[in-house]
């Protein structure tokens, strides 16, 4: 009786746990939703060795059951006959998968060689690890970014990687698989979206403390937009009225936050000093430190108040910031669209 | 019988006691280690465990706060290193040396001494890799004063210094750069004297293999759990060289300012990765085939059949080992290495499946057409068969190198590689303690109990590493303090997984702790097995065997009770009992003196000396640092030169055989 309540209660928790699992989205990072020609050339690659796969699972794991079930110890069985083997059993284990591994390899390595080197006519981007952080280049439209990696939509895009500390790896899975970033060495990645809009990111490779924060995220504009984007990359931040809040924020990221920030036209941090991210057009990014928090004042003022609190391991120290001069950089950040 | 008189030749004392500590700190019988192997790992195996269920509780929400990050680092990284290094290996190395020479018909293996001074390196070792937790400090970085920022891993932290950079030690983040405190160097250093430990294993095995075997042992009449060690121990010789190295070289970074991984001075981080690999994928052979060698022996037991293409099995065995050390870069598909090294290594990995497939394929021949008991350690062994399958065909999808671009660095790999150290390589491992603990304990282990410890096992081991699989898929990427909030059911599935596992294991340790004092007699042959070290009784005597056996087939034991009729089927020999009476006889009481290696103190003595000299390289900056190293040295020599005046054997007066 008390067996079969249990019974009851497990089938229950079983019920129960499949409608929450049909409930359930999808994560942002999916692997299994490809957004981008590449993405999709993996898919594809993936699903029939699954399959496969699942053949061979049930296969393997029937025939033990099945073994189990029928060869079992039961009075009056009568003892097995002692073969010890069966060479021609051998070798048709030994060369069937042996063939279905070959149809597996030329498909494999066709995928390999179509996906590592970037197309003739990409757009190029230059990605720069640090802990915990991308920065972005344009080259050819003189651009420099962080956080969030803006590509033009339908068109591919030739990454090419390093790392300014130690490895990162750059994994936005509906466009393509990962690729790592490592120090004095370039690395490529190819990424495209079909469609605009935005494409969840984060960096794959251990990196230390905030690791887990650190986000990839890429945004995809269709070609008009994207043209519109670069060019408002390009102008400088302008400058706050006199007597503004902005103004006095100008003053204190002046006095306190230029050694490792640059602001286009205040200052420019030489690209082999140590740096943080370009905060010239902070307010397009959408984001805080890295990606560690959503820009909101109220994050930013949690962040600005003490970094390492709200990221492990931040390298931008708690300054010691008043609430004034904390309040007056809010000011002056929000105009640095 | 007489007993002999020893005449004693060396400056020192040697040790006497039979019984109690000493007899144990001065052994240098192969069971007696083996056993302390065994114990050693168990309790390592629960402090990794401990390490998973606080990582898994953490993991229970996306945003907690239960452990710190740098936490969070640390017991991932010591998870890694201590089920790998000081349990997985360890308990293959505990089921090692107690069968070897009983299942080859050997009184003990070739180096006894150095078999002692193994283990004793192995223990100080463990202890050396977690004495970081008392002893790390945080020292300023080599060469790196340009480097602002917070880089003090010391913050928030609540279990002292732990190494935090991944079992992997990837560089340059597990530099000394980004990694100043010595912590890290605590997992080098230990990993180094480990390595010391298991090479000379290794030596000491294929020694024995070679030059013990019992009369008419021919190679291919040798156990399959008996050749996977032989392999097992030359993939160790061949791979710890190049692990030994790349220690040598991060040692060197991290202490004395060399550059060999810093890319600012022309070093190379990915050269770490090949090195790393060159050793790290042999070292998953390393832990999977003594399991492999295990479920050979048990399943042939338990379904009264022997071993389906025995042949086939050994070499299938030996082939993946010898393919092991051709795709390690498979574990670097994603860090920007050449087409041509993707192409080739992609091709090298898809070849692994293939030996893999044809021992699963055997395994399945043995059940076929058996008589199949379902006790325990068949239990253990047919969860062994079904959860590699899934792990060896998740390992499948990894060959497919684009796929792998996905996968890597995603929990798909935590599910793939943990179907196949736990779900292999430990399922395994308890299979082989149901089926041996007769052999050291002379008891049973009670079957309720261990029916009940499998069951739970499978289904928690299912519901914690299934679920990983999908979790990876979508994007939960490893090492991860955070995760994106959606995965959240997920992830307390698994949880609750561990949890039942470890209920599972409180099953076992009840099951061992009563058994092992009360359980059932277990008699001299309680499965009625195939192998010779059922021809001896439980516990073994302590010579092993008073007569060497004389091999004329292979599964001997099985061929001296059986012999099989018209159809082929085992039909008890009329002189079987007799045969299990004299053995049980003969080995109880033997007939004439048997002389043993004696009890040595200088294995333990010598092994204490690596610790120190590790710890005066870490502090090598200050006097007491130096001092250490001087006084480990000396300590090792003196010991040496001990061991170098001590004879195996004290020379003894011969009686006269009447």
């Amino acid at each position: 009786m008390a067996f079969r309540r249990l019974l009851l209660l497990g089938a229950l928790a079983v019920v129960l746990a499949g409608c929450s699992v049909i409930g359930i989205p999808d994560s942002p990072l999916n692997s299994l939703d490809p957004e981008g020609p590449f993405a999709q050339r993996i898919d594809s690659l993936f699903w029939p060795v699954f399959w496969v796969a699942t053949a061979i699972f049930v296969l393997v794991e029937g025939a033990v059951l099945v073994a189990a079930l029928l060869f079992r110890d039961r009075p009056g069985r009568k003892e097995p006959r002692q073969i010890h083997g069966n060479n021609k059993l051998e070798i048709l284990w030994t060369v069937i998968p042996a063939v279905i591994l070959a149809g597996v390899a030329v498909p494999t390595v066709r995928g390999i060689i179509d996906l590592t080197t970037c197309g003739a006519g990409a757009y190029p981007v230059e990605i720069i690890g640090h802990q915990w952080w991308f920065e972005y280049r344009y080259p050819e439209d003189n651009v420099e970014t962080a956080t969030v990696l803006v590509i033009p939509a339908g068109r591919e895009v030739c990454a090419t990687m390093t790392s300014a500390d130690v490895l990162h790896n750059y994994w936005v899975p509906q466009l393509n698989g990962k690729r790592y970033l490592v120090p004095g060495q370039e690395t490529t990645l190819r990424l495209q979206a079909d469609e605009p809009g935005d494409y969840r990111g984060q960096c794959a490779e251990f990196c230390g403390l905030a690791h887990s924060l650190m986000r990839a995220d890429v945004r995809a504009l269709s070609e008009d937009d994207f043209a519109a984007w670069i060019e408002s990359q390009q102008r400088p931040a302008a400058e706050p009225a006199e007597g503004t809040p902005a103004a006095a924020g100008l003053e204190v990221f002046v006095n306190r936050c230029t050694q490792c920030h640059t602001i286009d036209p205040v200052n420019i941090v030489p690209a082999d000093a140590f740096n943080g991210p370009n905060l010239t057009h902070f307010m397009n990014r959408g984001w805080i430190a890295g990606g560690a928090l959503v820009y909101t004042p109220e994050n930013l003022e949690r962040w600005l108040a003490n970094p390492p609190e709200v990221k492990p391991g931040s390298f931008m120290p708690d300054l010691g910031l008043t609430q004034e001069e904390i309040d007056a950089l809010i000011a002056y950040v929000e105009t640095l669209q | 019988m007489t007993t002999t008189e020893p005449i004693t030749t060396t400056i020192f004392r040697r040790p006497k006691s039979e019984t109690g500590f000493w007899s144990w700190i001065t052994t240098v019988d192969h069971k007696k280690i083996g056993i302390m192997y065994g114990y050693t790992a168990f309790i390592f195996f629960l402090i990794g465990g401990l390490e998973a269920l606080l990582l898994r509780i953490h993991l229970a929400s996306a945003e907690s706060e239960f452990l710190t990050a740098a936490d969070y680092n640390g017991l991932f990284t010591t998870h890694g290193l201590t089920m790998i290094f000081l349990v997985v290996m360890p308990m293959s190395a505990a089921f090692m040396n107690y069968l070897l020479p009983l299942m080859i018909g050997a009184r003990d293996v070739a180096f006894p001494r150095l078999n002692a001074l193994s283990y004793w390196i192995f223990l100080f070792g463990g202890i050396f890799l977690y004495s970081g937790l008392l002893f790390s400090a945080i020292v300023p970085p080599l060469g790196n004063e340009g480097v602002p920022g917070n880089l003090d891993p010391g913050d928030a932290r609540s279990f002292g210094a732990l190494p935090d950079g991944g079992w992997f030690l990837y560089q340059p983040n597990a530099g000394g750069a980004f990694s100043p405190s010595n912590a890290i160097d605590f997992a080098v250093l230990g990993l180094q004297i480990l390595g010391i430990a298991s090479l000379l294993s290794a030596v000491n095995f294929i020694v024995t293999f070679f030059n013990l075997r019992a009369k008419g042992m021919r190679l291919l009449r040798v156990p399959v759990f008996i050749w996977m060690t032989l392999v097992v121990a030359f993939l160790l010789l061949f791979s710890l060289p190049i692990i030994a190295i790349a220690l040598f070289m991060v040692t060197f970074d991290r202490q004395f300012g060399t550059l060999f991984f810093d890319a600012t001075a022309g070093g190379d981080p990915i050269l770490w990765q090949h090195l790393f690999w060159l050793f790290g994928h042999p070292e998953v052979y390393i832990l999977i085939l003594p399991a492999m060698g295990i479920v050979s022996e048990i399943i042939p037991v338990f379904s009264r059949k022997p071993l389906f293409g025995y042949a086939a099995v050994v070499f299938a065995g030996a082939g993946i080992a010898f393919l092991g050390f051709g795709v390690w870069a498979h574990h670097m598909f994603a860090s920007g290495i050449s087409t041509v090294a993707q192409v080739g290594f992609g091709l090298t990995t898809i070849t692994i499946a293939i030996p893999t497939g044809v021992k699963i394929f055997n395994w399945v021949g043995t059940l076929w057409l058996g008589k199949i008991r379902l006790a325990t350690p068949m239990l253990f062994a047919l969860g062994f068969l079904t959860m590699f399958t899934i792990g060896g065909l998740s390992g499948v999808t990894h060959a497919v190198v684009p796929s792998d671009w996905q996968q890597t660095d995603t929990y798909y790999v935590v599910a793939h590689f943990h179907y196949v150290l736990f779900g292999g390589a430990i399922f395994g491992i308890f299979g082989g303690l149901y089926y041996w603990f007769p052999k050291f304990s002379g008891r049973m282990l009670n079957e309720r109990l261990g029916k009940i410890h499998f069951w739970l096992w499978m289904l928690g081991f299912n519901l914690t590493f299934a679920p990983m699989h999908w979790l990876g898929l979508q994007g939960m990427i490893r090492r991860t303090w955070r995760y994106d909030p959606s995965l959240e059911f997920w992830n307390r599935l698994v949880t609750l997984g561990a949890f039942i596992i470890a209920v599972g294991l409180l099953f076992f340790m009840w099951n061992f702790y009563v058994s092992k004092r009360r359980g059932t007699p277990a008699g001299m042959d309680p499965w009625d097995a195939r192998t010779l070290e059922w021809s001896i009784p439980n516990p073994t005597p302590a010579f092993n065997f008073a007569e060497v056996p004389v091999v004329h087939s292979l599964d001997e034991w099985w061929h001296e009770k059986y012999e099989e009729d018209k159809a082929g089927r085992p039909v008890r020999r009329d002189g079987a009992e007799a045969t299990i009476e004299r053995l049980h006889e003969i080995n109880t009481n033997p007939p004439h003196p048997i002389h043993l290696p004696n009890p040595s103190y200088f294995p333990i003595v010598m092994a204490a000396g690596l610790p120190l000299i590790a710890y005066g390289i870490i502090f090598h900056v200050s006097l007491l640092g130096k001092a250490l190293i001087v006084a480990g040295t000396l300590l090792s020599l003196a010991a040496l030169i001990g061991w170098g005046s001590e004879p195996l054997e004290e020379a003894h007066v011969e009686p006269a055989h009447t």
